[in-house]
């Protein structure tokens, strides 16, 4: 394999192993759930990213062919990984009724819609509920 | 080289794993730990496509995309449960 092309790859390996370590690290270290969700994001893209790149650059390079999986779970973790987060902090703060009085208030006569079901007359633009 | 960076990988994500372990025996709330978990998942998968640079075998790619794919249902999962008080309504 050429030196320039295995450079590449362990640094690549490296990058997405010392980001690894970050995403846990801050999960460990943050003082509360809000701030702890910021760390794993980091995992997440650039050390799953990292390592899965350097995947292709290796069976790309020793097996002469690209596979497609590893662009396949980079796009799956891609997608899923903001769906997850909301779903996480909406269960948290319905855990949490005091993160209630902490929000800023909307401007409108309706609350957020994460804790308020949105009124009939509100939904005037919206499709007919079926 | 490669081989000495994915001994470092195999660290870095042993490390991490470790780490988050600690953080599901610690929580203190449930959606903590079940962060823990989420990002248990994720190392997982790293150390599998580790695992499958090192044996020199696609065949690991499988193994990590569907520990994809149940991490993020499981996941969702366990929120449902939190919310709703039933996974599926």
């Amino acid at each position: 394999m050429h030196f320039l092309l295995e450079l590449v790859i362990s640094l690549l390996l490296i990058i997405g192993g010392v980001f690894m370590l970050v995403g846990s690290l801050g999960l460990l270290k943050l003082p509360d759930l809000m701030t702890r969700l910021h760390a794993p994001t980091k995992a997440t893209t650039l050390g799953i990213g990292g390592t899965l790149i350097a995947s292709m650059l290796y069976f790309l390079a020793t097996d002469g062919a690209l596979s497609i999986h590893e662009v396949l779970i980079t796009l799956f973790l891609f997608i899923t990984a903001p769906v997850t987060a909301h779903f996480i902090t909406k269960a948290w703060l319905h855990q949490n009724p005091a993160e209630r009085e902490v929000l800023p208030p909307t401007g409108r006569d309706l609350g957020w819609s994460t804790f308020e079901a949105v009124p009939d007359e509100a939904r005037e633009g919206d499709s007919p509920p079926r | 080289m490669i081989a000495y960076a994915l001994y470092f990988g195999f660290f870095a994500v042993s490390v991490a794993l470790l780490m988050n372990l600690w953080r599901l025996l610690v929580g203190p709330t449930v959606m903590d730990r079940v962060l823990a978990i989420d990002t248990m998942v994720i190392n997982s998968i790293a150390l599998i496509i580790l695992f499958g640079i090192q044996q020199h075998s696609t065949v690991y790619f499988e193994a990590a995309l569907l520990f994809a794919m149940f991490g993020f249902i499981s996941t969702v999962a366990y929120c449902r449960f939190v919310l709703r008080g039933d996974v599926i309504e």
